[in-house]
């Protein structure tokens, strides 16, 4: 017998709940005149995956610059103007022939903010956290990027202050292109490493 | 495979298939802006670290947590560090949203009063083997659950941080230095998969010798 006093109140559409928070922070003036438009605006427009591709493609013409990409991350990101939260301790993983790097974060969403923006919603969700590190090669097929079984498998979880980059193995008959040209080439799924050139 | 919290979600059965797409909008809907810059005011107005509003979001009730997309876990952590900081309250929350607002459970660890000394040198090398403690913290960690009790070889040394499981809980902190450590993928999940390295990068004190 359901009695509608003793019903639970229903919860309160998302968006009204945010809007609830947003209204008493903002009375109490905790909220910056702008603040919410000016760290949306950097997500969604001034970072994201086009500053990693400058760094796979900077990698694949130099190997000087690959050599310190691999050695300090960190720094060698930095010297194309690129660093800050969620950047500031970088470590650059190489695929190769032999080996295929991925990323994941089974514990939240550790992402490389300044080379790859904020986390797509499918990095974010359970299935991928849950499932990158029982089984990255069923996955990996299942998401479109199926690997030899000669081809090892490098999970990398981010579960401390380090935040990964994989570097892409650089194409067959690429020679001759641009760094802007070959940086087009360069995906996010790439630099996550759930898919393969 | 002990679990302690919702998040804590690698080796998970059970939850189907990835909904991947290639590529889609930073924000799929104006509140997910807006949830996450409100979180960033939050922790700012309310002085909390990293490790505190982490833990805001790993005391969701479990069915929310799961029901839930990642900004809504940005909104109740936000809300909830609102109202344990004495920004918000409750009552205000739910008369201004128009309904019941669900937020965190409590936090079920006590506070750290003495954090230890930090660790400035690190005890292992890489290619040391090493196996992560088996133990079950009633608060916040950063050590995922899939790899407790299990051995592996340390790969990289990396800096010295502050451990989350402290700074969790209060204003004390500890510093230790971390390691990337690597385990085989069968012998954490034994089902004798091949040519599968699965990396977690861990804190001294989760350590010890193997």
């Amino acid at each position: 017998m359901s009695d509608s006093t003793h019903r639970p109140a229903p919860v309160s559409p998302v968006e009204q709940r945010v809007a609830a928070l947003e209204a008493l922070l903002t009375e109490r003036g905790l909220v910056p005149e702008g603040f919410i438009e000016q760290v949306t605006r950097r997500y969604e427009s001034e970072t994201g995956p086009m500053n990693g591709a400058k760094v796979v493609a900077r990698a694949w013409l130099d190997p000087q610059y690959k050599q310190r990409l691999l050695a300090d991350g960190t720094a060698a990101i930095a010297e194309l103007g690129f660093g800050g939260p969620e950047g500031d301790h970088m470590v650059v993983v190489e695929n190769t022939a032999a080996t295929h790097n991925v990323i994941v974060c089974t514990l939240c969403s550790c992402y490389p903010w300044p080379v790859l923006g904020l986390p797509p919603a499918w990095y974010k969700d359970p299935p991928y956290r849950a499932r990158m590190v029982r089984e990255p090669r069923a996955l990996l097929a299942e998401m479109g990027c199926p690997l030899p079984e000669e081809v090892e498998i490098r999970v990398w979880d981010s579960s401390a202050e380090v935040r990964y980059l994989v570097l892409p193995q650089r194409p067959p008959a690429t020679e001759g292109k641009t760094e802007a040209e070959l940086a087009a080439l360069v995906t996010r799924d790439l630099m996550i490493g759930v898919a393969r050139l | 495979m002990l679990v302690d919290g919702i998040h804590d979600l690698g080796g998970m059965q059970g939850l189907g298939a990835v909904d991947h797409s290639p590529a889609e909008p930073v924000f799929r809907h104006r509140w997910e802006a807006v949830a996450r810059a409100l979180l960033l005011v939050v922790a700012d107005a309310a002085g909390a670290s990293g490790g505190e509003f982490r833990h805001a979001i790993e005391r969701m009730e479990p069915g929310h947590y799961l029901t839930s997309g990642y900004y809504e876990h940005w909104l109740t952590a936000a809300a909830t560090l609102a109202v344990e900081h004495g920004l918000v309250t409750v009552s205000e929350l739910e008369a201004r949203a128009g309904g019941r607002f669900p937020l965190s459970g409590p936090v079920l660890a006590p506070p750290v009063a003495d954090a230890g000394p930090d660790a400035g040198t690190p005890r292992f090398g890489v290619g040391d083997r090493v196996r992560v403690r088996e133990w079950h913290p009633p608060g916040h960690t950063r050590c995922p659950g899939y790899v407790r009790g299990k051995a592996g070889t340390v790969v990289r040394v990396d800096g010295i941080y502050s451990v989350p499981d402290i700074e969790a809980h209060g204003t004390a902190r500890r510093h230790e230095p971390t390691y990337s450590v690597q385990f085989d993928a069968a012998e954490l999940w034994g089902d004798g998969q091949r040519g599968v390295r699965v990396h977690v990068d861990l804190w001294d004190s989760y350590l010890e010798p193997s």
